[in-house]
């Protein structure tokens, strides 16, 4: 191993940072059980499951968490109940049910034995306690969701006695007997679709932070391995075959030979570029291996592997926009054949 | 069956952010020492394992990337996991068992610093019922918490007792995030203060598994794992008893724990009313030295956590601190998924 010139190893660089939002809607099916349960919402009916064990799961599932067996044996529970546990959040977060401070809780409706997850409306924690009774605060547009009960809210039905937790599931129903539900109803829920977007602030790290800044100044660089001497294009700080840390800076190309190459015919959304046209493995002088990049300045049906060719910038581009002949011979194959 | 021990540890510095190094710059240095612990070169490794996540990345996967960082060519035998690294470990112990390597090396990391890791988390709760009202990390550990106040088995002094002692045993780690104690705060989620949750941050760390004589060879005092085994929880919170954790409990039977007293126990908490839970399904009594580092109270980078608890007790059995620890490590909302593994010394070694 050769020692590395400490004019050579850069100045830590300044970190660059970019905001990154991952977006996407996620498309479900729905079994038999689930979508019978999110339509029930959207017709202001909550149903559950009855276990063969005759627990009522609410929400209800497939199949029971106890033994795995398969349940269909719908039942309409109330939309009232009993709240299980909670948590205060002061600072309501993006996307959750209300947007003033609420309680988290788990409410068990009557005749279910088991809590649902859900928001309380309530003016503060003095407000909220375990064992206190909730019902349903429907929203006013109804799709077929969970979010299709807006939130919880206090209730005082006088009428019925409060049941403590510990009230054992045959006492309660007793109280709230569930009823059979075919759980058919008019143009069935058969699928949601769940929307998610989380944002991030994506920082490249040190050896590719280098490579951005360098390509500012319409410069390409790689990073040497100490140890295999391969110098990578773009770097990423380490060397995979070897794995250790590559930190000596080379500057390579700009120009540079088509390794090998595929001609694209189907126009890319929001690309313009016409079709046909040629996308290359280009292996820049100096590289221990090739780049992607784009081939222009030559019919599509001329280019060859040992085209000599080099980057095109545009005005504004941070990156070479294409590469173009050199008018330089073709390169020979043995100087290219272990970058292919 | 072979035996399998754990015969060296490392983990990265925990910061809060690491914005200038990527994941595999933060990851090499670690991976590098605990190498260099046994004096084993990558190429000489049997079996390479990872964990991590691509949602507090951003990125599909961005563990990939990280693999650059353990020499991956020549091709190597290698997996990962999209969890905590203990399950990694559990993975690399079984392949070890199996006789198909002699050695392995198991790594976990997580950047939670580019996101925000209460709302990534939520993402991997049930999308139909729970995902779509973005209940986050701490709403649903302190609805759990709530439930042990209501069921007597803990209040708010306690948990700040716990969490005190947590990062006051921290101060002798330096690698911990927060080291020493602080003050519990306000309330993020009641009943849940900043205090009882754990700091957001940045880390890695890096485990070596050897079989048999190998792993004599390797270390002075390897901590050989007696049992190891991981069991799950049903998916609806509203299932499950919160205050009990019955899946912790049958994954301890399973490693062997209960058949003779630990004298260390490394317990993945993230939240000091998840302390409570543990130390009841896991059966500790007093005289158990419970999270020494500080545990994730001090340090909870997420997918490195649970496997810097079972590093961590390994490492206490290296040193003769130990003869007979517990590790646990958890995955998802309120003690979802739980992974107990019970290490051991050899006497005479000490
Ligand atoms: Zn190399």
């Amino acid at each position: 191993m050769t020692a590395t010139p400490a004019s050579r190893v850069p100045p830590a660089p300044e970190v660059l940072r970019a905001p990154l939002t991952v977006e996407f809607p996620f498309t479900r099916s729905l079994g038999p059980v689930q979508s019978a349960f999110l339509t029930g919402l959207r017709e202001r009916t909550v149903l559950g499951v009855r276990t063969t064990g005759g627990r009522v799961l609410v929400p209800p599932v497939e199949y029971d968490p106890e033994n795995a067996e398969e349940l269909r044996e719908l039942v309409e529970v109330g939309t009232a109940g009993t709240v299980t546990t909670w948590a205060w959040n002061p600072e309501p977060r993006r996307g959750q049910p209300l947007a003033t401070p609420f309680a988290w809780v788990l409410v068990r409706l009557d005749g279910a034995d088991t809590a649902l997850l859900h928001a309380l409306d309530a003016p503060g924690p003095d407000a909220v306690r375990t064992g206190m009774r909730v019902r349903v605060r429907w929203a006013a547009e109804r799709a077929g969701a969970i979010t299709d009960i807006a939130c919880f809210e206090r209730c005082e039905d006088r009428g019925q006695r409060e049941p403590t937790p510990a009230t054992s599931g045959t006492e309660r129903r007793a109280a709230a007997e569930p009823r059979l539900h075919s759980g058919e109803f008019d143009d069935p829920v058969t699928g949601i679709v769940a929307p998610a977007r989380l944002d991030y602030t994506y920082t490249p790290g040190r050896a590719q932070t280098r490579f951005i800044n360098a390509l500012a100044e319409r410069r390409t660089t790689g990073e040497r391995c100490p140890s295999c001497r391969k110098v990578y294009v773009p770097p990423r700080g380490a060397c995979p075959t070897c794995g250790i840390a590559t930190s000596e800076q080379v500057e390579v190309g700009p120009r540079g030979t088509v390794t090998t190459f595929c001609i694209v015919n189907i126009k890319a959304k929001n690309l313009d570029i016409d079709v046909p046209y040629v996308y290359a493995h280009i292996a820049l002088d100096g590289a221990g291996l090739a780049l992607h990049g784009r081939i222009g300045g030559i019919p599509y049906d001329q280019v060859r592997m040992g085209l000599r060719v080099e980057p095109v910038w545009t005005e504004d581009g941070r990156h070479p926009d294409h590469y173009r002949p050199t008018g330089e011979p073709d390169a020979d194959y043995d100087t290219y054949k272990e970058l292919l | 069956m072979r035996d399998v021990a754990i015969v060296a540890f490392s983990q990265t510095d925990h910061v809060r952010g690491s914005e200038e190094i990527s994941e595999v710059e933060m990851l090499m240095p670690v991976l590098h020492d605990v190498l260099g612990r046994t004096g084993l070169r990558t190429g000489d490794i049997g079996f390479t394992c990872s964990g991590s996540s691509d949602y507090l990345a951003g990125r599909a996967f961005s563990f990939t990337m990280a693999l650059d960082g353990v020499g991956a060519w020549p091709p190597i035998a290698e997996s990962h996991v999209e969890t905590d690294g203990a399950w990694a470990l559990y993975e690399a112990w079984v392949e070890l068992l199996t006789g198909e390597a002699d050695t392995a090396l198991v790594y976990a990391w997580g950047k939670s610093s580019p996101g925000s890791v209460r709302d990534v988390l939520t993402r991997q709760l049930d999308p139909y019922y729970l995902a779509p009202l973005w209940p986050d990390s701490v709403a649903l550990a302190a609805l759990q918490a709530q439930a042990l106040v209501d069921a007597g088995e803990t209040d708010e002094p306690a948990l700040a007792a716990i969490a005190a002692r947590s990062r006051t045993d921290a101060a002798d780690n330096p690698h911990a995030q927060l080291r020493g104690a602080r003050a519990q705060g306000d309330y993020v989620v009641r009943p849940l203060r900043t205090g009882d949750c754990p700091p957001v941050g940045d880390g890695a760390a890096a485990v070596v598994l050897a079989a048999g004589d190998r792993a004599r060879e390797l270390c002075d005092r390897p901590a050989w794992i007696r049992g190891m085994d991981h069991r799950i929880e049903p998916h609806s919170l509203g299932v499950r008893d919160l205050t009990d954790s019955p899946s912790t409990r049958l994954a301890a039977e399973g490693a062997g724990a209960f058949e003779r007293p630990v004298d260390t126990a490394e317990l993945h908490a993230p939240f000091t009313s998840q302390e409570v839970v543990l130390r009841k399904a896991l059966r500790l009594g007093g005289s158990v030295r419970i999270n020494a580092s500080g545990g994730a109270l001090a340090a909870n980078p997420v997918m490195a956590a649970g496997l810097i608890r079972i590093g961590e007790a390994a490492a206490a059995v290296h040193r003769g601190a130990s003869d007979r620890a517990l590790a646990h490590a958890t995955s998802g909302p309120c003690l979802q998924q739980n992974l107990v593994a019970v290490l051991e010394g050899e006497p005479h070694a000490r």
